[in-house]
Formats: C-alpha cells, structure tokens, sequence
C-alpha cells in the first residue's frame, strides 16, 4: 500500500510540471518517457512475470492506434471516449489469440515470440489492405485535442503520465497478488505451477488481457499524438525489440524494472537525436543491449537489488503442529480408480488399471521400470488425461479435470527429480501452494505455513536460499514440503527416496509415517524394496500397465511370481 | 484472372525470391538448430556483405571476386560471436538479444558509412537477361538460385555423410555425450558458425546484386525469413530452400492474383498454422 501511495504521490507531483511552463520541448521528451514505460511495462506483465516472450506487442499497440483513428475519424467520436474502447478492443484481440495459442501445446519461448510476431504481420498486411487504412494512412490532424492543460503538448504530457501511474499500479499491483504468484510459478516451471493448483490457462489469459488493454490505451493515446498513422511505423518491428530491450535492460522480474530500462533509452536517445550524433546513439543503445545480457542478464534493477543485503531470514514460529488426528483406518476409499488406460504413440502405459486408495493408509506402488507407476501418478494428478476409465477422489470425478482443479480438491504430488521454481526462494516455492492448493490459504497466513512445513522438513534455515544452492537431499525435502504445504488429503510422493543415503532414509521413512499419522493418505512409487516394507500398509504391483498383484507387503512379496518377474534379484 | 504469360513470370520471380530466402535461412537455421544460436544479426551481417560488394564493385572489382574478401573475414566474424555465446554461457533467447544489439550497431555503422540514402550497385551482370519462351530470367536472380541450390545440397551432403556432418549432429543432440566420445565439439561449433556468417556473405552477394541497398532494409526479410526457417525445419541444410520456395511462388502468385500488400498473409499465416498445428514438428 505504501508503494502505491507513493506512485500516486509521484503522479501527482509530476503533474505539476505543465504549470511551470517549461519549454514544450521537455513535455515530449517526458511524453516519450512514460509512453514508452507504459508499452514496456505492459508487455512485461505478461512477458517478464510469466516468460511468455511476445514480439506480438506491436500488434495490439497498433490496434490501439488504429481503434482510435477510424473512431474518431470515421465515427467522430470524442478522443478521450474512444481510449476506454481501445483498452476493450486489444484486451478482446489479446485473448482471443491467447485462446487458441495457449491451448495448442506448450509454445514457448522462442516459439512463442514467433507466433506472436506473426500475428501482427498478419494484423498489419490486414490493416493495410482494408478501409481501416487502405495504404496511404490515417491522419488525424482534424480531431479536436482535448483541453486538459493550456497546450497540446501539457496535454499528451497529462494524458501519458496518467497512463504510466496506472500502469505502474496495475503492474504493482499484479506482481503481490495470487495471480503475479502464478505467474512467477509458470515462467520457472508450467507443469509444476499447475499440479500446485495454478489455474495456468486462465492467468496466461488474464495477463494477455491486462498487458493488450494497457498497450491499446498507449496506442490510442499515441495516434492523437504523431497525428498520422501508418501501418509501416505501427507494425515495425522496432517497437517489439524495442520493449524487449527496455524492460531486460531495466530488470523483467520487478515491476518497476521496465519504467527504468524505458527512461534510460529514451533519454540516451534523445541525448543524442539532440546533437548531431543520432547514428552513434543507436549504436550505444546495442552495445548496452549486449552488454547487459552478458553481465547482468536480470536488468538493472536486479542487479541492484541483488547488491543490497539479502533480509536475514524471519525467526520460526516453532515447532508446533497440530496432529489432526491419529492414524485412523477406516475402509471408505479416498481414491478409486477403475479401468484407466492411457497410450502414448503406440505405448499401452497403462492397460485398465483398477485401484483403490483407502482414508488414512499408506499404499506402496511397486513394478519394473516402464510398468505405469509414473503414468498413473501423471493420471491421477492431472497431469495426462486417460484415455478411459474412471477416477474417483473424495466423492467427485476427477479423470476430465484439469490439474489445478485437481489439487485444489486435495491431491498433491511430488516428482522424482525434484523441479523447484528455481527463481523463487525455496520459502516461495513452498508458499505457493498453500495458496493455491487445497489449503487455499491468504498469502500472509500461506507464508507462515510455509515456514511451519520447512521447519518440519530442517530446511528453515535456507529459507530465503534459492533452490540451486540446495543439495539434492534438501531438494528432495523441499520437494516435500510444497507438497505438504497443500494440505492434502492424498499425497502422492513418486520416488521420494531415491538417490538419499541409508540414513537420510531412515530419516525420511519416519517423516512419511508422522505425515500420514496427521491425517493424510499417501500413495508412494518406490524401488527402495526396504522402505516399501516398512512403511506401506499394503501394496499394488504394476507390470505393463497392469495391477498384477495386491495385498500386505509381506503376503505380496512371498507370491513367488511376483519375486521372480517384477523383483528380480532385489529380493535375494 | 491474370494472363499464363503472367503466372509463368510470377511463378519464376516466386522462386527466384524463394531461393533468397532459402539462402537468407540457410545459415540462420543451421546455427539455431545445430548451435541453439538465434542469430538475428545475420541479416545485418548479409547487408553489410551487400554494402561491401557494393563497395568494392564500385570500385571496380568483379562482384564474385569480392567474396574473397567477404567470406573470410565473416567466417572469423562468425566464429567470433559464437565464442562470445560460448564464453558467456548465452541461452537461445539471449542470443537473439544480444544479437539485435549487434543488429543495431551494424545498422549505425552501415548509414554512418554509407548513408540511409539508397545505394545500387552498378555491374555487368545485371544487365544480362536470358529469354526463355515468353520469360524474362535476369542472371543475378538465376545466380541466387544456383548458389541456393548449390550450398544447400553442398551442406546437406556435408551434414549427411561426413564425418563432420556425424559429429556436429551428434553435438547438436547432446554435446557432453558427444565429447564424451571424442568429438571436440567446441571446435565444431565455432567451424559451424563461421560458415554460417559467410553464408550471410553470399546472400548479401546476390542481394547486392539484385536489389537497391538501403540501412532499414535489414529488418524487411526478418519475419518472411524466419518463416522460412521455422518451416523449413530447424537445423536442416535443405528445409529452408524448399520452404523458402514454396513462400516465395505462394506469395509471388497471391500478388498475381490480388494485390501485391497482400502477400505476407500468406507466409505468416502458414507460419501460424505449422505453429499451432504440428509444433512438435519445429
């Protein structure tokens, strides 16, 4: 709140400035300023939080140029009437794109850029050949500028600063809340921010949505403001580069960070269109470009909140759980699934697989490699959708959902190497599903109960580490603990053990047994035969996705065939 | 419905552009798909190879004898970007930023040497023209092609049956894995990336002498080309040939039977759609 308080404070003070009649000439150098901060900013919501990089930008700026120009040439509308409606129109453009491209598989990266570069060609030779421009452009020297301030230049002044405060907010503001969260989860890693319970699809739109909106409101302002519009100075591709290259310069993981990369190129710019050195600014701002990449890749502003002291991390709360309640069998199933199959190109992983997780128990899933273990895992959390069969948790269907719907209901998985976020703190990593999982829990109230499940795990003390400085026991408990952290009722921990040493076993054989005393059902694919028979109550033997066998572990492990053919020699 | 006279030129100015395109791509989609290198700087590369032919032509030099000159200098060029990439450890994506700044400058340099005003080089060559039936085939178009064809199948042939061409696949899979087995992949890459530059060099021979030169012409093939290269298949030595000509005749006859502003519909529509429909197949 203080931040936003001073924003506006700012806003406020920078308004000011038309009143003391500078030169006109200062008002456009500040118009570019907070133009460019809005573009870049915007594109950064989007681009910067998630790490969806899209050339696109240009696009839905144009169709803010654009929306404005035939309104207010064609229609006659009102300038100032026609912004809220650019806003509209580039948020609608905006998701129906991101509709079609975030549903078809996983473009991202470099593909995604592309894509969105391609679209705005295809936008921009559209413009070009219909009345909406035509060819020779759109000139809005007859629309009337409104009077906010004594000169036209004091009111573009007004006009960009207004939208820079709010961007600023917007990009604040998205940056705290649940969705910003998400956004960071999704950038280091999409599958895990879903199986955590972030609804993936929904926040990609939602950021497209903001991020268009913003950058239509610059376009349209923009349009009043070179009074001419064309469609090869809209569509250019220098506008996207040149978003990209102020918000990596100024930082993509702050939302200030771009508002600072924006003013330092402007201003280099302009230093230099001012003397008679254009060419050679131009070049100064490529070689910063290449030289921020190499030795500062997180921006500016990274870089300097990477200089001031990292915070000490917060005393714990204790040790103090609440045991929800002792181990308690009853026989009513958690978890029932019937007749599951799933291919993959050919593959039968999983050939009607019928299994049932009871409340309370601890079922150990054992096969050979490539039996399905992992596939059913990747079923049941949503992850792959089976071809067929049924699954059943706590009463509701669960085979046609998506993974974040899944998780909120109360499954929670780990996976066998561990993928932490790898740009958030391990205490991060551990808040976000408490807030998005099953817990569903405020942010506030989420972090502590990511510092409680951290301390049950011994990695309180990194904290505020990022995950690479972890080793690969901590990883696995930190792995661990964002799963705990939902508060699941089933927790499924595929190949937790794996890699640890027998004592750090030993360790974590206990912690599973005190998880499950609190109330939780755990499903748990394992090779480590020793750990499978102490801990489950009862198992399931997997073999080309087929439930070959089941029962106590002592009673399974004695079927001759299952030694011979499933076990090998792990049992002699 | 335009006349067959008509179609048959479009249909042969299609693939000459298409061949310029496939070769604008060859170097690019080597570099992405065997260096995981997204060189936005060869276009820029290509131009001042342009300007330098224009250079040296005008003064007096034969225009193919300036690739003496060009193609060493920008295989050193080359090799020295992708040290530079090595050295810093730079991701795919950063590579193209690191790249447009070195686009930006290579722009500054062109017009503060040569002006933004347009520059065409005056040669011998541009005024040969065959006729072949009712077909005009001027001879820098049909070098372009040649060259196109040439290089490809040369690379293709290279990459395919070498043993060059086995370990740089091999290192572009998994370069620890192939080191491992004694390819000195270091050495491989930045052979690879200075080919890559001197193919720039060539393309921006046969832009130099077809097209009249000018500093913001960089960034007009960027979209069309890197089409071409994604359609083409990254990493391959004849994919962007062959998407480069199937963009350049589907383009050359959208002009033939629309206008001539509609042809990138075509090209970026067919980008999007090999997007959304088959991305595994990138």
């Amino acid at each position: 709140m203080r931040t936003l308080g001073a924003l506006v404070a700012a806003g406020v003070a920078l308004a000011g400035v038309p009143l003391l009649e500078l030169p006109a000439f200062y008002e456009s150098f500040f118009y570019l300023v907070f133009f460019w901060t809005v573009l870049a900013t915007s594109w950064n919501i989007l681009s910067g939080y998630s790490g969806y990089f899209s050339f696109g930008h240009g696009a839905f700026f144009g169709t803010g140029m654009y929306t404005t120009a035939t309104l207010t040439m064609k229609a006659g509308m009102p300038f100032l009437w026609t912004l809220p409606v650019c806003a509209g129109i580039a948020a609608l453009f905006g998701v129906a794109i991101g509709a079609v491209v975030f549903r078809a598989g996983r473009l991202r990266g470099e593909l995604f850029a592309l894509l969105t570069l391609a679209v705005s060609y295809v936008l921009a030779t559209v413009i070009l050949n219909t009345p909406i421009d035509g060819g020779p452009g759109v000139s809005l020297a007859a629309v009337a500028i409104p009077r906010l301030a004594a000169t036209p230049p004091s009111t573009f002044y007004l006009l960009a600063l207004a939208a820079a405060i709010v961007t600023l907010a917007v990009a604040y503001q998205v940056q705290y809340s649940p969705l910003g969260r998400g956004l960071f989860a999704i950038h280091d890693d999409e599958d895990v921010a879903e199986v955590l319970g972030v609804p993936t699809y929904r926040y990609k739109l939602a950021a497209l949505a903001i991020s268009c909106a913003l950058a239509g409101v610059a376009g349209g302002i923009h349009a009043l403001f070179v009074s001419y519009v064309t469609v090869g100075e809209t569509f250019s591709i220098v506008v996207p580069l040149s978003v990209v290259l102020m918000s990596v310069l100024g930082g993509t993981r702050h939302w200030l960070g771009p508002a600072i990369g924006a003013a330092l190129i402007t201003a280099l710019l302009y230093a230099f269109t001012a003397s008679d050195y254009a060419v050679a600014g131009r070049a100064a701002v490529g070689l910063i470009l290449i030289v921020v990449i190499l030795f500062m890749p997180q921006g500016v502003l990274g870089q300097l909140l990477r200089w001031t002291a990292r915070p000490q991390p917060k005393p714990g709360s204790g040790l103090e759980f609440t045991h929800r309640h002792a181990a308690v069998q009853d026989l009513a199933p958690l978890l029932s699934a019937s007749g599951v199959s799933k291919a993959f190109a050919g593959v039968q992983a999983l050939a009607g697989v019928d299994l049932v997780v009871r409340r309370g128990e601890i079922l150990g899933l054992v096969g050979p490699n490539g039996s399905g273990k992992s596939t059913l895992i990747n079923v049941v959390s949503g992850h792959y959708r089976a071809d067929s069969g049924r699954v059943v948790f706590a009463g509701s269907e669960i085979e046609r959902l998506s993974a974040h719907r899944i998780a909120r209901l109360g499954i929670a998985r780990t996976y066998q190497i561990p993928r932490p976020f790898a740009h958030l703190s391990v205490l991060e990593n551990v808040t976000l599903p408490a807030m998005f999982g099953h817990a569903a829990l405020a942010r506030a109230e989420a972090e502590r109960e990511a510092m409680r499940w951290l301390e049950y795990t011994g990695l309180a003390s990194k904290a505020l580490a990022l995950p690479g400085e972890l080793n690969l026991h901590q990883r696995k408990f930190l792995e661990l603990a964002r799963a705990l952290a939902a508060r699941p009722q089933l927790l499924l921990l595929d190949e937790v053990l794996s890699g640890l040493t027998p004592s750090e076993i030993d360790g974590a054989i206990a912690l599973v047994r005190d998880i499950c005393a609190q109330g939780a059902s755990i499903v748990f694919v394992e090779h480590v035969m020793r750990a499978v028979m102490q801990l489950a109550d009862r198992i399931v033997v997997l073999s080309y996705g087929r439930v070959i066998a089941e029962g106590s572990p002592a009673e399974v492990m004695g079927r001759p065939a299952v030694v011979e053919a499933y076990l090998g020699k792990a049992h002699a | 419905m335009p006349s067959l006279a008509l179609l048959a030129q479009s249909l042969a100015s299609g693939i000459f552009i298409g061949a310029l395109y496939g070769l604008l791509g060859l170097g690019l989609s080597l570099a992405w798909g065997l260096l995981g290198q997204i060189n936005l700087a060869h276009f820029a590369l290509a131009f001042l190879g342009a300007y330098l032919t224009y250079q040296l032509g005008t003064a007096g030099l034969d225009p193919l004898a300036t690739l003496a000159i060009v193609l060493p200098a920008f295989f050193v060029f080359g090799a020295a970007l992708h040290w530079l990439f090595a050295r810093f450890a730079v991701s795919a994506f950063n590579s193209l930023l690191v790249t447009f700044g070195l686009t930006v400058i290579i722009e500054a340099a062109i017009q503060w040497i040569w002006s933004a005003d347009f520059r065409r080089l005056e040669s011998h060559y541009a005024d040969i023209r065959y006729r072949v039936g009712t077909l005009y085939i001027p001879l820098p178009e049909l070098l372009t092609l040649a060259l196109a064809v040439a290089l490809s199948l040369a690379l293709w042939a290279a990459l395919r049956y070498t043993d060059f061409g086995k370990a740089l696949r091999a290192s572009a899979e998994d370069a620890s894995m192939a080191q491992a087995f004694g390819v000195n992949a270091k050495a491989l890459a930045l052979l690879l990336s200075g080919i890559s530059a001197a193919l720039a060099g060539v393309a921006g021979l046969c832009i130099a002498l077809s097209y009249t030169l000018a500093p913001s012409q960089i960034y007009a093939w960027v979209g069309v080309v890197f089409a071409v290269v994604m359609l083409g298949g990254l990493g391959s030595a004849l994919g962007p040939l062959i998407a480069g000509i199937v963009i350049g005749v589907s383009e050359a006859l959208t002009m033939a039977f629309t206008a001539p502003s509609w042809a990138p519909l075509v090209s970026f529509s067919l980008l999007i759609a090999l997007l959304l429909l088959r991305p595994e197949k990138i």
